[in-house]
Order: structure tokens, then sequence, then C-alpha cells
């Protein structure tokens, strides 16, 4: 099994989150990436949309299937990435860099840590 | 329940396929260039699909003839030799018990490859409705299937073939040696491209796969797994047992009367069928395509809705997906005839959200003919 960058945090939902300034950003693991194939649409959130832990933020199309994106943490989204509208495929190319999907600024902060280190996760994966 | 491998498992895993359980088999669904670049080496050069899962049998006796004209809407049993015919086998209600090709070897022996998923269903089927006409023989366990498909593929396989097979027209089959293994080749597929389905026994099926792949590969071929086989297949409007087809539609209601021959005949089905083209169908299998700038995908099992309608939902999509090489969505859905025509607007409830179809008539892939 594949290890996972360990100076992000994670969600046992397969996805990453990176400080990024006062918010966080926001992507899929490869192991989700592996998992959904190739991607041809991601549906995302407008930036001041707040959104909820658990709560479906968004959808990604691949070739054959559907999925939701669920929050990992509640928040007020502050960037999105525009890029994928047109090129979804940096998601599959470059989960963890071009292929981020939003960024959010925590509202409730204690949800941080309830997120998993890289080591934490990559054993959460092995279990699958 | 551990799931079945096909003859060529091994070599899968060396190149790195992703396999799935699918019916029972455990199957490449992507390799390592995943389901879209291999969708387009197959309409651009040449794709290599283990389809070994698929069901095989040869139908054989004096009076096989008789046995196969009761079983298939087409002409099969009057059909030259040589020559592979594409045919629905119906239940009595007109429902389809599954699609396949016969390839007529003989005045008294037929070969048949069957859906992997039914194979066991219409063993059986042939069994109970053959009795006494011909011998069954399902050769399903010992036989490896292997198709080759792209402008790229005829050139390609007649070459190992060693210049005997370009000369077969489209739906003819011959013996033909490839790779020194002697195999059925088949001028047929199931991807909208030209090509060949290449039947050989297990033992001899990684000698042909390899030398396949070995010729592929400097023309930009590639292995191709199933979720490209199944987009291939959509983009070309070719129908998908289990989806399009069912024990509940008729091959009329899927759009499939050029395949039901009804004339003088009397198939298992055929008096259903002819009273439904005397008074017509009154729902059809459409072909949909959803704009590009919609950014949406309605998939298998998805409403058609009429939010003027009482009930709202008018019927159901079959099978969709994105459009590789044409764009935009595409996809098939049972409708009333009135919504069926082309360029009818349909809405698709895609998971709460309406959104907007038009029918088109036609594949939404039509290949180049050189």
């Amino acid at each position: 099994m594949s290890s996972f960058p360990p100076d992000l945090r994670y969600t046992p939902d397969h996805e990453w989150l990176k400080p990024a300034g006062s918010s966080w950003r926001v992507g899929i693991t490869q192991f989700a990436v592996d998992q959904l194939g190739d991607i041809t649409l991601v549906d995302l959130p407008k930036e001041g949309d707040l959104i909820t832990k658990g709560q479906r933020f968004g959808t990604i199309e691949s070739v054959k299937s559907v999925s939701d994106l669920y929050a990992p943490v509640s928040g007020k989204v502050t960037a999105v990435n525009a890029e994928l509208k047109d090129a979804p495929e940096l998601v599959n190319t470059e989960p963890y860099v071009k292929g981020w999907m939003i960024e959010l600024q925590p509202t409730e902060k204690a949800e941080l840590d309830e997120l998993l280190s890289g080591d934490a996760y990559t054993k959460h994966v092995a279990a699958q | 329940m551990e799931r079945r491998k096909t003859p060529l498992w091994d070599l899968h895993r060396s190149l790195g396929a992703r396999l799935i359980d699918f019916g029972g088999w455990d199957m490449p669904v992507q390799y390592t260039a995943g389901t879209i670049k291999e969708h387009k080496a197959v309409r651009e050069s040449v794709g290599l699909f283990d389809v070994s899962h698929m069901g095989e049998a040869y139908l054989r006796g004096p009076r096989v003839r008789e046995a196969i004209d009761r079983l298939t809407t087409n002409a099969v049993a009057s059909a030259p030799i040589g020559k592979a015919v594409y045919t629905l086998l119906c239940l009595p209600s007109g429902g389809v018990v599954d699609d396949c090709i016969f390839y007529k070897r003989a005045e008294d022996e037929f070969f048949v490859i069957v859906n992997a998923s039914n194979t066991t269903k219409d063993l059986a089927w042939f069994r109970e409705q053959t009795r006494g006409l011909c011998d069954v023989v399902d050769v399903s366990d010992e036989t490896a299937l292997i198709a080759v498909q792209g402008p790229k593929a005829v050139a390609l396989v007649d070459a190992l073939a060693n210049g005997t097979l370009a000369g077969l027209t489209s739906f003819t089959f011959a013996e033909a040696e490839i790779a020194g293994v002697k195999c059925i080749a088949a001028r047929t597929g199931y991807t909208g491209e030209d090509g060949f389905e290449l039947a050989c026994p297990n033992a001899d099926a990684p000698r042909v796969w390899s030398a396949l792949l070995e010729a592929a590969t400097p023309l930009g071929g590639l292995p191709v797994g199933l979720g490209a086989r199944d987009t291939l297949r959509l983009e070309s409007k070719l129908p998908l047992y289990g989806n399009d087809l069912d024990e509940d539609h008729t091959p009329l209601e899927a759009g499939l009367g050029w395949a039901v021959k009804l004339d003088n005949r009397d198939f298992i089905g055929a008096s259903v069928l002819r009273g439904q083209k005397a008074e017509g169908v009154t729902r059809q299998l459409a072909g949909f395509r959803i704009a590009e700038d919609v950014r949406a995908i309605a998939r298998h099992g998805y409403p058609v809705v009429d939010r003027a309608a009482s009930p709202p939902v008018i019927g159901t999509v079959t099978s969709g997906g994105p459009g590789i090489v044409v764009g935009g969505a595409i996809g098939l859905a049972y409708v009333p005839v009135a919504q069926a025509a082309a360029g009818t607007q349909l809405t698709i409830d895609c998971r709460g959200k309406d959104v907007p179809a038009t029918v088109v008539s036609g594949k939404f892939y039509k290949r180049k003919t050189s």
C-alpha cells in the first residue's frame, strides 16, 4: 500500500487538508483518485458558501460513477479551484497540488483535532 | 467466493490493471493509462480486450437449423456458411433472454458467443428449447476470447495471420493461425470500430495476447479494460444486456427491429413481436445528449420526468456516461414513443437536479470510413 504525504491531514472519507494562511486547502487523496478512475466533472460550491462538517459540498463525476464530496470540517469557503472546471483531470494527475478543490476557513476549530495524521490515514486505508 | 480468472489474468496483473468483480470474474476495469486514454486509443489506433469471460457453445446435429430457427429473432439458420449473425433470443412474451452472435460453421454446426452474465441462463435455455433437435456443447471454460478493435486493428491482425484475414468482410469469420495459434477469427466487435474477435483455447491465449500487444504498442495501441469497453459501445449506441436489454423489454422497443425477421417465421416470441410491429410500440429506447455546458451526466436508473405530468416519471435512463470522443454526456433511455423522436427535449432527474437532454437518432459516434 502506498503512503501519503506526512505534512497533510486526512479524513476517513479520503480527503486531505493542508493549512493555507488562515484557511485550509481541501482535496482528495491518491487512494480516492485510484478508486474513481478518470474524473470528468467536478462540481464545487461558491466562494462565501458556508458548509457543515459531514454534509455534501460537491460532487465528482468519473467516467463510471458519481461520488459526493463531504465537508471535512465546518467553515466558510474562501477559495475554489476554478481550473478544475475545464481541467478536471488535474485531480487525477496532481491530487495534492493542482487538483485541490476548495479552501475553507474553519468555524469549529475543535473539528481540526479530529483529522488523521498521514500515518493514521495510511493505516485506515490499509484496513479497507 | 473466489472470483474466476481468465487465462490472461497474470498478464493483466503485470500490465498494472485494476481488477474488479464483474459477474463473479476478476476482470480489468482499466490499465495504467486509464479509461479515457484507452477509449481514445481504440478510436485512433487499436485496443486489445480480454473478453474471455464471455460464454461460448457449439450447437450441432442434423436438425440444428430447426432448433436455431426457433431460438433466434434474426435469420441465423438460413445464413450462408461463414457468416456471423447478431440476434436476440426472446421469451414467449417477446422479452429478451440475451443478445448474441451465432457463427454458421456448417449446415449442421453453429458456434455462439453469449454475454458472460447470461452464460448459465442461455445454456439452460438452449438445452430446454432445442431438446431432441441438436447437441449443445458448452466450451466456455476452455475458450479464451480476445477482441482487437480500432482503425489499425485489421492490418495488425492480418499481419500476424500471414495476410490471410484482410479479405474477411464484416460479420464473417474464418479459421486462422495467429502467432502460430489456431483461432476462430471473426470480423466483429463491440466498439463501433473495425476489428476482429479471436477465439482460441485457454492455454494458447497468452501467446496470442502477447503477440498482439507487441505489435500494437508501437502503433500507440493499448490494452483496454471494461470501463472503456462500456464507453465505446455506448458512443456507438450498441445495447448492453442488463442495462438496455432485459426480459421486460422487446427488441422492437429497444430499436433492434433490423435484427427481427418475422416473415414466414415462428421463433419463440414471434407472435407478440408481430402484434407489436402491427400496432406499433408504446415505449422506445431513445438516445439522448446532454450539452457540454450543462455539466451533468445522466446514469443508469435516473428517471426521465415531465414535471407537468402526473405522475411525473415518464421513463428511465438505462445507460449513460460522458461522451469521451463526442463531448458532453450521452445515454439511452426508455421513453414513451411520443418523446422518442429526434430533437425532442427531455428532462432527466440527475440526483435531484432537473437536467435538459435532447433526443438524437442514430449513433453518437460514427467511424470514418476510409
